[in-house]
């Protein structure tokens, strides 16, 4: 062993896992150089424009595009009856349904894609786009999905009336498209049957959208020369794109490059395969010029990849101390006109069945019934894994619930009924196998933080003189890092992801992912996890993502999987080199392997320091001919990780809310955020996720939803209306952190940028529903907005004294 | 297609003619013509800041301003702050107070915060929140972003006039 503080200065130089090192990434975006769909300039580039749907269903009767065409600058109109040819008018989903590329003869939604016009430049597009005369039908259409399956509903989707099932099992209704359920609901009947105390409430997720800054968009460009179809495109899974376009376009799949570069945000967002893409694609095929297509912010919040619009119902039992004997979650799922959830095949309601939380409940059982709506498709899940949002809102709203009925301290209830320490690896009623957790001190943690007697003390006050004020309290546990591939595919591909190391001769590094950035920071993060694995000084390693000529196959970044899945890939891909050059540094040394150890960048001999090989020395003697008999020169490796268990991260957090009685409005006191991923690679990254999953949350929470009126016109679907918090209302987020390392991630490591969003909800929601809890409250659908919150104050009284 | 009228302004130093349509907004030609794509485009009302420029001492949304208006004016954008291959205080702070995640709303958002800077030397974190309320960020709860406001107001007032 070497010097300890020699040691240290050479570790600390690696700046590897557990740096606050700063981003790689940051140098072009501070400048203005990012890259960015939208500063994609090819030669002879024509841009492409939707001609969309005013109504949320109609019979479309004709399309007369000769006005369009007269227009200056307009190339071409592209409707339905033009990708026919090419069996392109309709495109599969990640949903098993299938969803109209333009509409066919219907339209199903409001600003359903009904065209695209192609011209010079788009001011002369959206000239164009403008005057293609639409004559429409219009027909009845349904907004609220509880009226979806009423006996004389219409039907919205004529297209499959008549199937028996849409992927995912027998259908009752033409405009039903599956029902899922989970656990053993005998077994939770009879708890519910036999329990001391049942409480039951009806708790919405409105419909919202995750609104990246950016838009979605595409450049499409098609070699007539060489049939290859390059595509630039704002995804966060360039891979699994590149293979929905093989499949539906029958370009073979080493002839197509997806392309993602900077993306300004995603949020879930830009995962699916959207129409504009598949119009450009063709419209390049067609005229054999570059394509661009890009989203006006309307087109974005009205059309691409909603959230949410589940309409569940909790049911808990419990004994009079408020120990849970058993579950029932049900949603009705409004997933709009066309099936484009996105979910693994098996899941078809996504990672619902989390939503037991954190909690020891020993019968569960839950159902999903998802039905089709005059609304656009989806959905996605916003800074989530599928359908954990709504499962942790629920566990977390219900067991306040019951905490109420029973007249039990918030706090105390979730002590209760918490998974204990020692019953790690846990598994759920529902079939998860909780890896690590230890909650009862990160709960502790934040309440002593926060002096939570004393907000109480100071709650009792405030009642007293009739002020409004409260407490949140949420101990979630999250599901992160989709997935085992035995589990989880998307299109019969697991989701296992990629790592690719090349080790240079001088010891420079470059790896690349099949994961995608979108502001993540993994540029930074996969090379500091490198830099500790292979002893190299981060600056002199790069990490590429997003290319799929040069990345190998990965199922990208959402869900929080980079680090769980992608993180992982990683490190394997450095044990394997390390593995090498241990071979090389044994050759070199002239000892056993096994007489050699691993010292932060060099292998040094048992027993007799001096004696090292550096990672950077064995680099260069890699690419040598002294190297062991019968071994290749190189220094390189990649590894396909299939995860052996989700991770599961876990938080407490605790909100204070102050309402003012008179306006509704909920002033966000404090905020205090205990999060414990595992591992922390980069703690100022996962602070800025923190920080950003918050906002994300305390949008949802107070002011998020994306509203229709009966007829399915939408009602805010602009900035104008759609809440995205500024810095004024922001509130100041307290982080804090314990680690709970995951036993079956390489690096221990969990994943983190959703929990804070998941987390923050409920808290939030927790916090302005105990300022009305001892007014005989037990929950108020979000978002908490002025306006909503002050009638909940009037309906009370509240307001009037 | 209407007749195109020649607009000349200097932007960042340099002057420049651009002949446009009277409805091109400014955004489009800074970034399609003039090939100055650190301004984005987030929304097309003027609520998300991501194309601040600055025009004449003043903050402008140049998704909202016709190009037409800018005969004469003298123009800064993101890619005007960093001086003879210096980064700007700003730019600086932005990297070090990790002031940004995905970067689509960072160009707009140190511009504006340039212009604040002019205006206030020594702004407080309510002043600061209040100047950047035009511009949005999705990534970052703004948290950083006015750390590294602050740390670039400290780093200016350190620097001889």
């Amino acid at each position: 062993m070497g010097d300890m503080s020699e040691l240290r200065e050479r570790e600390e130089q690696l700046q590897g896992i557990g740096a606050s090192l700063l981003r790689k990434e940051d140098a072009r975006f501070i400048r203005g150089q990012g890259s960015y769909v939208d500063d994609i300039k090819l030669p002879g580039m024509l841009f492409g424009s939707l001609v969309r749907s005013p109504y949320a269903h109609a019979r479309i009767r004709s399309i007369d595009k000769s006005k369009a065409l007269a227009v200056p600058g307009v190339v071409a109109v592209l409707t339905a009856d033009d990708l026919k040819p090419v069996n392109l008018h309709w495109m599969p989903t990640l949903g098993s349904d299938v969803q109209a590329v333009l509409a066919d003869k219907k339209v199903c939604f409001q600003l359903q894609e009904v065209a695209m016009v192609l011209a010079t430049d788009r001011y002369a597009a959206a000239d164009g786009a403008a005057a293609v005369e639409v004559d429409y039908e219009e027909l009845p259409a349904i907004v609220d999905p509880h009226q979806s399956m009423a006996p004389d509903a219409p039907v919205i989707r004529e297209d499959i009336a008549d199937r028996k099932e849409v992927g995912h099992g027998p259908r009752t209704h033409p405009n039903h498209i599956f029902t899922w359920e989970a656990g053993n609901k005998a077994a939770a009947d009879a708890a519910f049957a036999g329990a001391a105390v049942t409480v039951r409430e009806e708790i919405l997720n409105p419909r919202v959208h995750p609104c990246p800054l950016e838009t979605c968009g595409c450049v499409a460009s098609f070699s007539k020369a060489t049939g290859h179809l390059t595509v630039y495109l704002t995804s966060q899974a360039p891979h699994l794109v590149r293979t929905v376009l093989a499949m539906l376009s029958g370009i073979p799949e080493s002839k197509i490059r997806v392309v993602s570069g900077d993306i300004g945000g995603g949020f879930g967002n830009k995962v699916p395969v959207y129409p504009g893409y598949v119009v450009a694609i063709v419209a390049s095929i067609v005229t054999g010029v570059p394509i661009k297509w890009i989203e006006s912010r309307i087109e974005n919040i009205s059309t691409t990849g909603f959230a949410r619009d589940y309409h569940g119902v909790g049911e808990l039992a419990a004994d009079v101390d408020g120990r849970i004997k058993a579950l029932r979650f049900t949603a009705l799922a409004d997933h709009g006109a066309f099936n484009s959830h996105v979910s693994a095949t098996k899941f078809p309601a996504g990672l619902f069945s989390i939503c037991t939380g954190s909690y020891d409940i020993p019968n569960a059982y839950c159902r999903v019934d998802a039905v089709y709506t005059n609304k656009a498709p989806g959905g996605v899940a916003y800074r989530c894994s599928l359908r954990v949002t709504e499962a942790v809102y629920l566990i977390e709203r219900m067991i306040d619930v019951l905490a109420q009925k029973l007249g039990i301290d918030k706090a105390e209830i979730r002590r209760r009924n918490f998974v204990r320490r020692e019953q790690f690896p846990y598994t759920t009623a529902f079939g998860w196998t909780l890896d690590s957790g230890d909650y009862v001190p990160a709960l502790e943690k934040v309440l002593k933080a926060v002096d939570y007697e004393g907000l109480r003390r100071e709650q009792a006050e405030k009642r007293a003189k009739g002020e409004l004020m409260g407490i949140g309290i949420a101990t979630f546990t999250e599901i992160l890092g989709a997935g085992p591939t035995k589990a989880c595919d998307i299109l019969g591909i697991g989701l296992f992801d990629s790592c690719e190391i090349r080790v240079h001769p001088t010891g420079g590094v470059i790896a690349r992912m099949g994961t995608m950035s979108q502001g993540q920071g993994h540029a930074t993060t996969y090379a500091q996890i490198i830099a500790t694995e292979l002893g190299l000084p981060v600056g002199d390693i790069v990490v590429e993502e997003g290319d799929t000529d040069k990345a190998p196959y990965g199922a990208g970044t959402w869900g929080s999987r980079t680090t769980p899945v992608g993180g992982a890939a990683t490190a394997m891909a450095a044990r394997k080199i390390r593995e090498k050059a241990r071979k090389i540094a044994a050759h070199l040394l002239e000892v056993g392997e096994g007489d050699l150890e691993w010292e932060v960048d060099r292998f040094t001999v048992k027993g007799n320091p001096g004696q090292a090989k550096t990672m950077k020395e064995i680099a260069m003697v890699a690419h040598t001919g002294n190297i062991p008999d019968g071994m290749e020169q190189g220094l390189n490796a990649v590894d396909y990780y299939d995860p052996p268990n989700l991770t599961y991260p876990f938080g407490a957090y605790v909100c204070v809310v102050d309402i003012d009685k008179h306006t509704g409005e909920v002033k966000l006191r404090r905020f205090y955020a205990l999060d414990d991923c595992g591992t922390r690679i980069n703690p100022m990254i996962i602070e800025g996720q923190i920080h950003g999953g918050l906002t994300e949350a305390y949008a949802v929470a107070l002011g998020q939803q994306v509203p229709f009126d009966e007829n399915g016109n939408h009602l805010g679907n602009s900035l104008m209306d759609y809440f995205l918090p500024t810095a004024v209302e922001t509130p100041h987020w307290e982080t804090d952190h314990t680690v709970t390392p995951s036993p079956h991630h390489p690096l221990g490591a969990k994943g983190v940028a959703e929990s804070p969003h998941v987390g923050g909800i409920p808290c939030i929601s927790n916090a302005v529903i105990d300022a009305f809890a001892h007014l005989g409250v037990t929950h108020m659908d979000m978002p908490h907005s002025a306006w909503r919150v002050w009638k909940q104050c009037h309906a009370l009284g509240v307001d009037r004294h | 297609m209407a007749k195109k009228e020649i607009v000349s302004f200097r932007l960042n130093g340099k002057d420049v003619d651009v002949a446009v349509e009277p409805r091109e907004l400014l955004i489009h030609t800074l970034r399609e013509r003039l090939l100055h794509t650190g301004p984005h485009i987030g929304c097309e009302t003027s609520h998300c800041g991501a194309c601040t420029v600055d025009v004449n001492g003043m903050s402008v949304k140049s998704c909202t301003m016709l190009t037409v208006q800018c005969e004469g004016a003298s123009m800064v954008t993101i890619e005007g702050m960093e001086q003879g291959g210096v980064l700007h205080a700003l730019q600086q702070a932005f990297h070090e107070q990790h002031g940004l995640q995905c970067g689509f709303c960072t160009p707009g958002m140190i511009t504006r915060a340039w212009r604040l800077l002019q205006e206030n030397p020594n702004p407080t974190e309510e002043e600061i929140r209040y100047w950047i309320s035009g511009n949005l960020c999705r990534c970052t709860g703004y948290q950083n972003i006015v750390k590294a406001v602050q740390a670039a107001a400290r780093t200016l007032a350190a620097q001889p006039a």
